[in-house]
């Protein structure tokens, strides 16, 4: 169909004829494989030979797996093959909340859970509210009548591609002992940080790199939502002698009000799963202080001496459950919304 | 029609004309090149310190550009002997060091090799630097860091990954929204609930089922289980209710297999929906960590960010080597992102997916 469309001269022609035949010979192997199952079952019944493969696979690497998360958060014991695991109930859940005091984590008798959760919590509050209101800030910008414009939404929206290993290591290449930031701070007259062994600079760290990671990403959703929004409106309010403010206010606000809270749930979701930027960037520490849940299920599963399979298993399904909360959330905005 | 209308309004109600520099402009540029400066700054700091030499990389407080010292070649010595100004008697010279003993250098000037040395205090002489960007990183790495190996694991997965996923998903799409059969709602229902259960939630579980099949660093222990992506068949699912029934009753009466009008006639149509799930799980999958992580422990299987956060960790950190190696492991994001920013933009806007 495609080598129809267009006429082109010399090598395209060329690209264009291969890929046709790369089509027919496609067509002609997949025929050979569905023409007997249609002649055989009829065409109706095409519609679960197309849907099977992907069935199986989501069947075998998503469904089972989810049911069986259940049975190994309910069993014990370091074997990864479940009939070798004895039934414990709700032991791992149990284990995993014995505290005395919820937010004393050495009173608890997983502490690194409890820690690994207040870290996640806190993370999540920080990181959403300081990217949300940063992707608001730029999207506003974006949007204004600047020269250079898609030089600057580049500029911003570039390290979203960047994979978490390498920003981690960007960041640092920068914050270690002899890195440029400590020049600048000794160029300023001030002492050297060390940065990568303080708890309290290392949680902030986390939360600006992650923030500089995949602002971009929200800023452009923001952006598309500031977009749609229609110009007579801001013309109206123009002709009415509203200020910048109470057009930002009375305008923009509401009207971005939506796209604004799928950004939030959608940037909570990914927020409390946060793990590879910091696996590379602090592995967790110094001590726990930026340990968050994956990272503690990671740990028990699959890269501490004695596995815990349990203890992992029951964590996730713990964060499985406040994802959905926060799904469920976006589901009741979304209908809202429509 | 705005401008008529602001013509006819008195001088005082006229705000902000087209001209001149407001507050609000002046903040929004600067927000906009300081926002430069933090997202361009660190990735520039990244490839600039790449090209700087080990000795230099140890430099506090460093340089923005690297530099290389200047180095002379003379009859009777086997070495490259670096350069250095000396100021002697009042006069600047540029001498070459023969060697060093405690604080005092023995210096030879180029010009003049066969005269007796000068011997000159270590703290008088300045080194003589250029700047050059030097690719002794790049080369040392690739060969100590298995960079090739890396690089086409992580093609491969990437590739294949891709594939897998765009023909699976655009297959169970197209019998979700063209075809009216048992099970059909059952299906996408089930697909819709898990959409938001990212696969960190059911690692262990995972786990076992590429154990039991023998996938344990196998490179389709990373492909496989995230190739019916719940996202992918979403997004296509509905693109591909917009196409219209009657070119498939058309074509069927035309005698087509159904296999046929699924290759000639829904995919040239979901074009634009394959492009953006395209783009997607190249991006997913390039960057994947957890999962690889996870499967693959051998290093000849690693992915490129499996295999760099490995490097990173060894316990003396090479950190001109790891530089050279993140730069090459983002020039490739860099030239997809290049080519196809507008479609990643938009597809971004239109289906916020990540």
């Amino acid at each position: 169909m495609a080598s129809q469309q267009t006429q082109h001269h010399g090598p395209t022609n060329i690209l264009e004829l291969v890929l046709s035949w790369v089509g027919q010979v496609f067509i002609f192997l997949g025929d050979l494989l569905f023409l007997p199952l249609q002649r055989w079952f009829g065409v109706r019944s095409m519609a679960y030979v197309f849907v099977l493969p992907n069935l199986v696979i989501f069947g075998v690497f998503i469904l089972f797996p989810m049911l069986l998360n259940f049975n190994y958060a309910m069993s014990g014991g370091g074997n990864l093959f479940p009939q070798e695991r004895p039934f414990v109930g709700m032991a791992n859940f149990a284990e995993l909340f014995n505290c005395d005091n919820f937010f004393a984590p050495n009173t608890c008798s997983q502490d690194r859970f409890a820690r690994a959760s207040l870290n996640t919590i806190f993370y999540v509050l920080f990181q959403v509210a300081f990217m949300v209101l940063a992707a608001v800030v730029t999207a506003m910008a974006l949007n204004y009548k600047i020269k250079f414009k898609a030089f600057f939404r580049g500029v911003f929206f570039f390290p979203v591609l960047l994979s978490p290993i390498v920003v981690a290591l960007i960041w640092k290449w920068i914050l270690q002992e002899n890195g440029v930031l400590n020049a600048i701070l000794l160029s300023f007259g001030l002492d050297k940080i060390s940065f990568l062994t303080s708890a309290a600079w290392s949680k902030f760290w986390i939360v600006f790199i992650s923030i500089w990671a995949d602002m971009g990403f929200y800023t452009l959703i923001l952006l598309a939502g500031l977009q749609a929004i229609p110009g007579e409106l801001y013309e109206a309010s123009k002709i009415e002698g509203a200020g910048r403010l109470a057009t930002f206010r009375f305008i923009t606000m509401p009207l971005l009000m939506p796209t604004l809270l799928v950004v939030l749930v959608l940037s909570l979701i990914r927020a409390v799963q946060v793990f590879d930027i910091v696996f590379a960037f602090t592995g967790g520490g110094p001590g726990t202080s930026t340990l968050y849940i994956v990272q503690y299920i990671y740990t028990n599963g699959f890269a501490s001496p004695s596995r815990q399979y349990g203890l992992a298993a029951a964590a996730s399904v713990v964060m499985g459950l406040v994802l959905i909360v926060l799904t469920f959330i976006q589901l009741g905005l979304g209908r809202r919304r429509s | 029609m705005s401008i008529a209308r602001e013509k006819k309004k008195p001088f005082l109600a006229r705000t902000r004309s087209q001209k001149g520099f407001d507050w609000a402009d002046i903040i929004t540029y600067a927000y906009l090149i300081l926002g430069t400066l933090i997202m361009l700054g660190p990735v520039l700091w990244l490839v600039t310190s790449s090209f700087k030499t080990p000795a230099e990389l140890t430099n506090f407080p460093p340089r923005f550009l690297p530099y290389k010292q200047k180095t002379v070649t003379l009859p009777g010595t086997d070495k490259a002997l670096p350069l250095f100004t000396v100021e002697i008697d009042g006069e600047t010279k540029e001498l070459a060091q023969l060697r060093r003993i405690g604080i005092e250098a023995q210096m030879i000037d180029p010009a003049n090799p066969d005269a007796e040395p000068y011997r000159v205090n270590i703290a008088d002489r300045q080194p003589i630097e250029s700047i050059s960007f030097s690719l002794d990183n790049y080369v040392e790495g690739v060969q100590s860091f298995n960079f090739l190996r890396y690089f086409a694991n992580t093609v491969f997965v990437t590739v294949v990954a891709t594939l897998i996923t765009l023909l699976i998903n655009s297959m169970a799409a197209f019998a979700l929204s063209k075809y009216k059969f048992k099970g059909s709602n059952a299906i996408f229902l089930t697909m819709i609930a898990t959409l938001m259960i990212p696969l960190s939630v059911i690692l262990v579980p995972v786990f076992l089922v590429i154990t039991s099949i023998g996938w344990n660093n196998s490179l389709w222990g990373v492909i496989v289980p995230a190739a019916a992506t719940p996202t992918g068949v979403f997004l296509l699912r509905q693109y591909m209710l917009t196409i219209p029934d009657e070119l498939i009753e058309a074509a069927r009466i035309d005698g087509a297999s159904e296999w046929r009008i699924f290759v000639q006639i829904i995919l040239p149509l979901a074009r634009p929906a394959l492009a953006v799930l395209a783009i997607f799980s190249v991006m997913w999958r390039w960057n994947d960590f957890l999962w690889p992580l996870i499967v693959l422990t051998q290093s000849e299987v690693f992915t490129l960010q499996v295999g760099l956060n490995a490097f990173q960790g060894e316990l003396n950190v090479q950190w001109h080597l790891i530089l050279a190696m993140t730069v090459l492991t983002i020039i490739p994001v860099i030239l997809v992102f290049g080519f196809l920013q507008r479609f990643i933009t938009s597809g971004i806007a239109t289906s916020g997916l990540k």
